[in-house]
């Protein structure tokens, strides 16, 4: 919500709306996030919003790390699922998913109980103990 | 029978031969055809349409594709190199078959944790290892991406469902399920007459409702130009596809 979308429906069965960057995570949305972390889940009159995405393109995917603003902090995350399909066989998720993380990498919450996909264990080696936490996989 | 009184005998009538209907020929009667088969409309060569049907019954011959429709409720398992023991199984009720010839997708959804996922999976993708239907029905709908703006409990299939067996010779089940939705604003709004969507309770005030009407374009239906008539390609693809398969 809050996003552009330009509607393109030709034949009454195209209900898919093509934008440029959008449902994907970018500046100033607001995302959900999933972990047990206190900072995650103690209600704030705010919702949490990225306002940096570590990319060359300001866009996240799953995978991409970003700069979230939660209850006036700073905190680093990792994208987990985005609304924006992606390619096929792979997972599309109905809200924006992120995991909150230190600088060095370590999430902070301990469990993370909503579906993870299978993408991120292509890059065991900076996601492992974030996977570690996870419970279920998509 | 003849009530005895004649004089002369009656002639000896053999009973009547039984009927016996043949449930496996009923099944024969019900044809369906996988909607990737049909062309699209347009001015492109029948050849190319004629290959990739050859590429599509070739892969049909080594990987059974059961028929399904949308809303009915399937499980796939899929090749993935970064799941543990290499394979992936999602369930989940298709909402949509899109795309037509080998690139032909449907899209599964489910509720999982209280998180909806939808997965897009290509018919054709050498990827895939199994298709089963746990639960196979037709729908009020063609297209069923409302259920992302209806409440949870419509989405929620569980991941161990055990299939329901389905008769050959029954005709599917129509579901007339009404979906009741989230409160507004929704991703589409689906009260307009272009969605003409019939599986949604609609709890919205008689104002709107009338409103929504406004956008209808009842010219719509009777639209020559737009008319599509795939019976007779139906036919011949049908032939096509079955003697292919037989082989």
């Amino acid at each position: 919500q809050g996003l552009l979308r330009r509607s393109v429906s030709h034949s009454f069965l195209s209900y898919a709306s093509t934008t440029g960057a959008c449902r994907a995570i970018q500046k100033l949305t607001r995302v959900r996030v999933v972990d047990n972390s206190a900072l995650g889940n103690t209600p704030y009159h705010r919702p949490p919003k990225c306002i940096h995405v570590y990319n060359k393109t300001g866009v996240g995917k799953v995978g991409d790390t970003i700069l979230l603003a939660i209850k006036g902090e700073k905190k680093k995350a990792l994208i987990v699922g985005h609304k924006m399909p992606g390619p096929t066989m792979t997972p599309r998720f109905d809200s924006n998913n992120v995991v909150l993380i230190e600088d060095n990498g370590n999430p902070i919450g301990t469990r993370i109980k909503t579906p993870i996909p299978y993408i991120l264990r292509q890059r065991e080696g900076e996601f492992s103990k974030i996977l570690a936490i996870a419970r279920n996989f998509v | 029978c003849r009530a005895s009184g004649d004089e002369k005998p009656a002639k000896f009538q053999p009973p009547p031969k039984p009927v016996i209907i043949d449930k496996q020929k009923q099944r024969a009667e019900r044809r369906f055809l996988s909607p990737e088969f049909i062309p699209p409309r347009g001015r492109t060569d029948p050849l190319k349409y004629y290959m990739e049907r050859k590429d599509m019954i070739q892969r049909r011959r080594v990987f059974n594709i059961p028929e399904f429709y949308v809303g009915s409720v399937l499980a796939v398992t899929t090749a993935d190199p970064y799941a543990n023991n290499k394979s992936n199984r999602f369930v989940g009720i298709c909402i949509q078959r899109g795309g037509k010839g080998l690139g032909a997708t449907f899209v599964l959804r489910n509720v999982i944790e209280d998180q909806g996922v939808e997965v897009c999976y290509e018919l054709y993708s050498p990827r895939i290892q199994a298709i089963e239907v746990l639960k196979l029905e037709k729908r009020l709908d063609d297209n069923l991406m409302y259920l992302r703006d209806a409440l949870p409990e419509y989405s929620t299939f569980d991941v161990n469902m055990k299939p329901v067996s389905h008769l050959d010779h029954e005709e599917i089940p129509v579901n007339k399920l009404q979906v009741r939705m989230k409160p507004k604003p929704w991703s589409k709004r689906w009260e307009r007459p272009k969605y003409n969507i019939k599986g949604i309770k609609f709890e919205l005030p008689e104002i709107k409702m009338k409103e929504a009407q406004k956008w209808s374009q009842p010219w719509l239906e009777f639209d020559m130009l737009r008319e599509y008539d795939t019976s007779k390609i139906e036919e011949k693809i049908w032939k096509e596809v079955n003697e292919g398969l037989k082989k």
